[in-house]
């Protein structure tokens, strides 16, 4: 569904992505791990068309989308739902409105039909009674699920994750985990989930990417990855560092 | 050391020239957006209230003093000259011709290019400019068209306001403070002032509009680096609305009154 080939990003002198090469098949969880400031929200960002890469392509359902314009962009982001690390929220709209926007703007004017779709995610997401909050009356926890709500409610192919347990108690990121799990198991849905949270990542991914140093440096099954003797693996999966080594 | 000079001065330069020409891009996709894609009533409303309508009594307080004190320190000197009563024209041309749209245009400034750049900024250091996107929404439609329709159609208006108020009060200081023959006062006020003076009001406000919501958008949709960002943005928001209206007022001057000559023709 997803393939990424060479992709390179530099901003300023720093290289970001050095050649990244990646599939993502129809309906699989893909984890990518790295250390902070290795390049994953960059990477995630290239996806949605979010940042322009320096050499490189992506192509989704078949579609490059790198020399696609913004405006062309959006007849391809409907088929992606992102979430993004501060969940993003409108600050000015209710609960309800944030997840209503993508099917206002889609052209969904009902309001019988928006108040249907809007309570089934919010049923989805254990949000029932909250809708007419302000983003900033709701928790971290909440917010990223209000956050999900709306990027789930034109039910895209594939969900995109930016580091979705980050900022969270161990509690409010397994209700996330099982979250993610659930929307995989009643949508189908193909799901890229960036994060240096390993619990997070074994608990939801069938496959697991490491970025290290700009570049995919492990591919493979969370049990491949658990069962890895790489020094560099078994330093982040331990949370060792140098000095400890 | 003049190598670096000139360095220095060609870099300034060539960033100054970046951004007149991502300010102009910017209006030139605001345009095309105008005429080509879905316009959102809600939004546009909500900025005709914010721009228009909750800056009124700033501009009536504006108007209103400038045109009383205008009044009454041109009488001062008129009257030196035994020509009191020509007060009513030169407040009323002054006012319509430059006064109302530059004092206007830089209270708008303040007040509305301000907070554009700073719920725009905002919107961009919190991502939800990037969610926008993500979302299949341009962010120009949704955040810059409203904007752009709803200052150009109020800024007259607010001028025209500016204009009427600051006339009233310079009629009302000149006639009851200062004690000008009313009859003199208005007769040479209607004699002097032209509806070519009232349209390069308008005209010039239209201009300043433009100016102001591109400048201020611009801003919002480059700030970086948190609450710090936000901050520069604003600030660099209103002084570069400010400058830009003083400097085009001029040009616009000199053009517009080959087009709409000044004095009693």
């Amino acid at each position: 569904m997803i393939a990424v080939r060479g992709l390179v990003k530099r901003i300023g002198q720093q290289d970001i992505l050095r050649g990244i090469d990646l599939d993502v098949a129809r309906g699989e969880t893909l984890a990518i791990i790295g250390r902070s400031g290795g390049g994953k929200s960059v990477l995630l960002k290239h996806l949605v068309g979010l940042m322009k890469p320096n050499v490189g392509e992506i192509w989704i359902e078949g579609q490059n989308i790198i020399p696609l314009n913004e405006r062309q962009l959006a007849m391809i982001r409907p088929k992606l739902g992102v979430l993004f690390q501060g969940a993003a929220l409108f600050d000015s709209m209710t609960v309800e409105e944030n997840i209503a926007f993508p099917l206002r703007e889609a052209g969904e004017r009902d309001p019988k039909v928006l108040r249907e779709k809007v309570h089934e995610m919010l049923e989805v997401m254990e949000l029932q009674g909250e809708e007419e909050k302000m983003p900033v009356n709701l928790s971290g926890g909440m917010k990223k699920r209000v956050g999900l709500a709306r990027a789930i409610v034109r039910r895209p192919s594939c969900i995109l994750y930016d580091e979705p347990t980050s900022g969270l108690d161990p509690v409010v990121s397994d209700s996330i985990n099982r979250l993610i799990r659930r929307l995989q198991q009643r949508f189908g849905v193909t799901s890229i989930v960036v994060t240096h949270d390993m619990k997070n990542a074994f608990d939801v991914a069938n496959h697991i990417a490491y970025l290290h140093e700009g570049l995919i440096y492990f591919n493979g099954t969370p049990g491949d990855l658990q069962q890895t003797s790489d020094p560099i693996l078994q330093d982040f999966l331990l949370g060792r560092s140098e000095e400890q080594r | 050391m003049i190598v670096r000079l000139f360095n220095a001065l060609g870099g300034a330069f060539l960033s100054f020239l970046q951004y007149l020409g991502e300010v102009v891009l910017l209006a030139a996709d605001t345009f095309r957006s105008i005429f080509t894609h879905k316009f959102r009533w809600k939004l546009f409303l909500n900025q005709i209230v914010e721009i228009g309508l909750l800056s009124q009594v700033v501009v009536v307080i504006t108007g209103g003093f400038t045109g009383a004190v205008f009044s009454a320190q041109t009488f001062f000197q008129f009257n030196k000259l035994g020509m009191g009563s020509a007060t009513g024209a030169v407040v009323s041309v002054a006012i319509c011709r430059e006064l109302g749209p530059v004092l206007t245009a830089l209270m708008v400034a303040g007040r509305v290019g301000a907070a554009m750049s700073a719920e725009i900024g905002t919107m961009k250091v919190t991502e939800q400019i990037d969610a926008l996107r993500a979302l299949a929404v341009y962010p120009t439609d949704y955040l810059v068209v409203p904007r752009a329709l709803a200052m150009m159609i109020s800024m007259p208006l607010l001028v025209a306001e500016c204009i009427a108020v600051g006339i009233a009060a310079g009629y009302f200081i000149a006639i009851f403070l200062l004690e000008i023959n009313g009859t003199y006062y208005m007769a040479n006020m209607v004699r002097w002032t032209r509806n070519r003076d009232i349209i390069m009001g308008l005209s010039k406000a239209f201009c300043f509009g433009i100016l102001i919501v591109f400048i201020s958008c611009h801003k919002g949709l480059t700030a970086r680096e948190g609450a710090v960002g936000v901050g520069r943005a604003t600030t660099e928001a209103v002084v570069n609305s400010s400058l830009a209206v003083l400097i085009c007022n001029f040009f616009l001057t000199m053009l517009l009154n080959i087009i709409y000559p000044a004095g009693y023709q």
